[in-house]
C-alpha cells in the first residue's frame, strides 16, 4: 500500500508522527530488527531470572549447556533429547504453514495430530503381526489420513456455511483429546482397573537412526517438500491466491472450494504425522499427553517464521533448545522447568511487537525524515 | 430431591470460574478481540489470588491482586494487538504460554520457600465459605438452592448482569459492540477505538483472573497444587463465549449448564445409562461446535462472533 498523502480533512490538525505501512523492508534490516528483538526479550528474561534470584548470565548458559553438552558416557544425549523435542514441532509447525498460507485459521493441529496418533495406534495395536516396514507404512498413511480428515471436517463446514474454522479448529482438539480418554477406559484398555492403554509390539515402533527415532529424517525431509510445494508448485500459487483473495482466485478461475478442501487435508495430514511419530518413537502407546501442547506451539512458530520452512526449522531449533535446557535450571539453579514457557513468552511478545516495526514505518511532520 | 439440588449446587460451584472467565472473555470479544490467552490470564490470577491471601490473609486484596495480575496479562495483548498489529491468535496463544509458565514458576518458588505445599489461613478459608444468611440460608430446599454459596459465586453473577447492562443498556456498551463489528464505521463516528478495546481487554482479563482465583482458593480449597489449578477451565470458557452467543446474561445460566457437565457422573448412576466419563466431559466441546455450526447456517448475525473479531484495526488502511 502507498504512503497517503494528508487528507485534507485531517490537515489542520495533523499529527506530529504518523504511522504507515511500509513497502517490503530489505531484508538485512529486518533480520537486524528481529536480532534486536531477541536480545531484548533475553534482557528482560535475565531481568525475571535475577528477580528469582539467580545470575542470569548463568542461567542462559546452563540452558544451552543443557541442550548440547551430553554426559560421560554418551556425549550425544543432550542433543539427541533436544532433537526428539524438536522434531514433533518441527512437522506440525510445517503442517500449520499449509492452512496459513491460505489465511485458513487452522488452530486444531492439536487435534489433527490426536486424530493420526489414533489412526496409527489402531494398526500398532490391532494388526501388530504384519511384517515390521509394511506396519510402520500403514501406520504412516494411517496418520496422514487420521489427520487430513479431522482438518478436512471445519473447511467443509467452512466452504459449505462459512463456519468460523478458528473456533471450529479449537473445539476439535478438545474433542479428539477426550477420545483417547475414552479409548483408555474403554475399548483400548490395556489392563483392567488401570486408565491406559497397552504398550506397542517393538514391531510397531520406529527404529533409532543416529541414537534417534526415524522421525527426524521425515521432519527434515518435510522441510524440504513443504518448500519446494508451496513455493515451486502449482498447488502452492494457488494457495497463495486464496490466501491473498478469494475473489481474484475465483475470477482467475481457480476452483477455490477444492483448494481449500485439499489445503486443509494436506495442514491436517503433515500435523497427523507428527501424532503417528510420536506414538511410534517416544510413548510407544497413545495417551492423553500425547501433543505436550505441540499444536498450539507450532502455531506461534509457523507465524513467527512468516511461513517460510527454512525459518521455521530455525526458530524449532531455538525452542527445543530452550525447552530441553531448562529442564536443568531445576538441578542447577531451583528454578523450575516452567521457566521455558515463562521464557518463550517473552521472547515471542518481543518478536510480535517488532514485526510492527518491519511492517510499518513513522513519518514525522515537517518532511524532516520522509521515511527512515 | 436432595441429590436434585445437591447436584444443582454442585453445577452453580463448579461453573463458577467458567462463568467469570466467560463474561471477561465476552467483553473482550466484543470489542474486536478474540483473546486466546483465557487460560494464561486464568492461570495469572489463581497465582497472584493465593499468594495475596496466603500473605495477607485478606480475601477482598487476594480478589484484587487477581484482577490486576490477569488485566497486567491482558495489558500485553492489548499493547500488541491493539498498539502493535501483531497478529490476535499468536498473541493470545502467547499469552497463555506467558501466563502459565510464570504462574508456575513463581508457583514452585513459593513452595520452595514455604518447605511444602503452601495453605491459606482457616480464617481465609471460612471467608470463602457458604454463606450463612440468617433466615434466608435456612428456608427448606430454597435456602441451599440459593442462599448457600459462598460469596464468590454472588460476584460472578453481579459481575455478568452487570456487563449485559453495561454492554446492550447503556451508550459506551453499544459504542464498544460497534468497535467490534466495525471498527472503521465507530472511528467514522466519532469513537475512540483504541480506548474502546484497551478498556475491554484490560477489564476482561481481569475478570478472567478473578475466576483462576476462584480455581486456587475455593476449588482446590486454599491448598497450592501446581498440577492442576486451571485445568483448562479457560478453554472451556472460550468454547462457553461461543455457546451464550456473546452474551454476559446468558453466560449465568450457561456456565452452569457447562458446570454440571463436571458433575453429571456423579449423579447419573452408571445403572441407569452406562456413560463412559469422557464422553461428559466431551459433551461442552460437542454442544459448542453444534451451536457454532447452526448459527453459521442460519447466518445468524446476531448470534455469532463480531465481525471485527480476530482483524487489527489500522486507521489508514481501507
Amino acid at each position: 500500500m502507498p504512503e497517503h498523502t494528508i487528507t485534507t480533512k485531517n490537515a489542520a490538525r495533523e499529527q506530529a508522527v504518523r504511522i504507515v505501512k511500509r513497502k517490503e523492508l530489505n531484508t538485512w534490516k529486518a533480520v537486524l530488527l528481529r536480532a534486536a528483538a531477541f536480545v531484548l526479550a533475553l534482557a528482560a528474561g535475565g531481568i525475571f531470572i535475577l528477580m528469582m534470584g539467580s545470575n542470569p548470565l548463568e542461567a542462559y548458559a546452563i540452558i544451552v549447556k543443557g541442550a548440547f553438552v551430553g554426559s560421560v558416557r554418551n556425549p550425544l544425549s543432550s542433543i539427541q533429547a533436544t532433537v526428539i523435542i524438536a522434531v514433533p514441532l518441527l512437522i506440525v509447525s510445517l503442517g500449520l504453514a499449509f492452512a496459513f498460507k491460505m489465511k485458513f485459521w487452522n488452530i486444531g493441529a492439536e487435534g489433527q495430530m490426536i486424530a493420526g496418533a489414533i489412526f496409527a495406534s489402531y494398526f500398532a495395536l490391532r494388526h501388530s503381526g504384519m511384517p515390521h516396514v509394511l506396519l510402520l507404512l500403514t501406520m504412516f498413511a494411517a496418520g496422514a489420513a487420521g489427520g487430513g480428515l479431522w482438518g478436512l471436517i471445519p473447511a467443509l463446514f467452512k466452504v459449505r456455511f462459512g463456519t468460523n474454522e478458528t473456533l471450529f479448529t479449537l473445539m476439535l482438539n478438545y474433542i479428539a483429546l477426550y477420545f483417547i480418554k475414552y479409548l483408555e477406559s474403554g475399548p483400548w484398555q490395556g489392563t483392567k482397573g488401570f486408565a491406559s492403554i497397552a504398550q506397542f509390539d517393538l514391531n510397531a515402533r520406529l527404529p533409532n537412526i543416529g541414537g534417534v527415532h526415524a522421525g527426524w529424517i521425515v521432519a527434515l525431509m518435510l522441510v524440504v517438500l513443504t518448500y519446494l510445494y508451496l513455493n515451486h508448485s502449482k498447488h502452492g500459487y494457488e494457495i497463495s491466491v486464496v490466501g491473498e483473495s478469494q475473489a481474484t482466485a475465483r475470477y482467475a478461475g481457480m476452483n477455490v472450494r477444492r483448494i481449500i478442501l485439499r489445503t486443509m487435508f494436506i495442514s491436517g495430514a503433515v500435523c497427523g504425522i507428527a501424532g503417528m511419530i510420536q506414538v511410534s518413537g517416544i510413548d510407544y502407546t497413545l495417551s492423553m499427553g500425547i501433543t505436550g501442547g505441540v499444536g498450539f506451539k507450532g502455531i506461534t512458530v509457523a507465524w513467527l517464521a512468516q511461513l517460510n520452512p527454512f525459518v521455521i526449522a530455525g526458530i524449532t531449533g531455538i525452542f527445543s533448545i530452550l525447552e530441553k535446557g531448562s529442564g536443568v535450571l531445576q538441578s542447577e539453579l531451583g528454578i523450575n522447568a516452567a521457566m521455558t514457557g515463562v521464557l518463550e513468552g517473552i521472547i515471542l511478545f518481543f518478536f510480535l511487537g517488532c514485526e510492527f516495526f518491519i511492517r510499518y514505518s513513522f513519518v514525522f511532520r515537517k518532511r524532516r525524515a520522509k521515511s527512515s | 430431591m436432595t441429590n436434585v439440588i445437591n447436584f444443582i449446587v454442585a453445577a452453580v460451584l463448579s461453573g463458577t470460574p467458567l462463568l467469570f472467565a466467560t463474561t471477561g472473555e465476552i467483553l473482550t470479544q466484543r470489542s474486536g478481540n478474540l483473546n486466546l490467552g483465557v487460560e494464561g490470564m486464568m492461570w495469572l490470577g489463581a497465582f497472584a489470588g493465593f499468594y495475596t491471601a496466603y500473605k495477607t490473609e485478606n480475601p477482598v486484596l487476594a480478589v484484587l491482586a487477581a484482577f490486576g495480575l490477569a488485566a497486567f496479562g491482558a495489558l500485553i495483548y492489548a499493547f500488541l494487538t491493539v498498539t502493535m498489529k501483531a497478529n490476535q491468535n499468536v498473541t493470545g496463544l502467547t499469552l497463555t504460554t506467558f501466563g502459565i509458565g510464570l504462574s508456575l514458576v513463581m508457583g514452585y518458588a513459593m513452595i520452595d520457600s514455604a518447605g511444602g505445599a503452601p495453605k491459606v489461613s482457616s480464617e481465609l478459608r471460612a471467608s470463602l465459605a457458604p454463606a450463612d444468611i440468617p433466615f434466608l440460608s435456612d428456608i427448606p430446599y430454597v435456602g441451599k438452592l440459593l442462599f448457600q454459596y459462598n460469596p464468590l459465586v454472588y460476584l460472578g453473577i453481579a459481575v455478568a448482569a452487570l456487563s449485559a447492562v453495561y454492554l446492550y443498556r447503556t451508550r459506551t456498551g453499544l459504542n464498544v459492540r460497534a468497535v467490534g463489528e466495525n471498527p472503521s464505521s465507530a472511528d467514522a463516528a466519532g469513537i475512540n477505538v483504541t480506548a474502546a478495546k484497551y478498556i475491554n481487554i484490560l477489564i476482561g482479563g481481569g475478570i478472567c483472573g478473578i475466576g483462576g482465583a476462584y480455581m486456587s482458593l475455593v476449588t482446590a480449597n486454599g491448598s497450592w497444587q501446581p498440577a492442576g489449578i486451571v485445568n483448562g477451565n479457560g478453554w472451556i470458557a472460550v468454547a462457553l463465549v461461543i455457546f451464550v452467543s456473546w452474551n454476559p446474561a446468558k453466560a449465568i445460566l450457561g456456565s452452569f449448564i457447562f458446570g454440571a457437565f463436571n458433575s453429571l457422573t456423579n449423579y447419573i448412576p452408571a445403572s441407569v445409562v452406562e456413560i463412559p466419563k469422557a464422553f461428559y466431559q466431551m459433551l461442552p466441546f460437542v454442544l459448542t461446535t453444534v451451536v457454532l455450526i447452526i448459527t453459521s447456517i442460519r447466518k445468524s448475525r446476531e448470534n455469532s462472533q463480531p465481525a471485527g473479531c480476530g482483524i487489527n484495526y489500522f486507521r489508514e488502511e481501507r
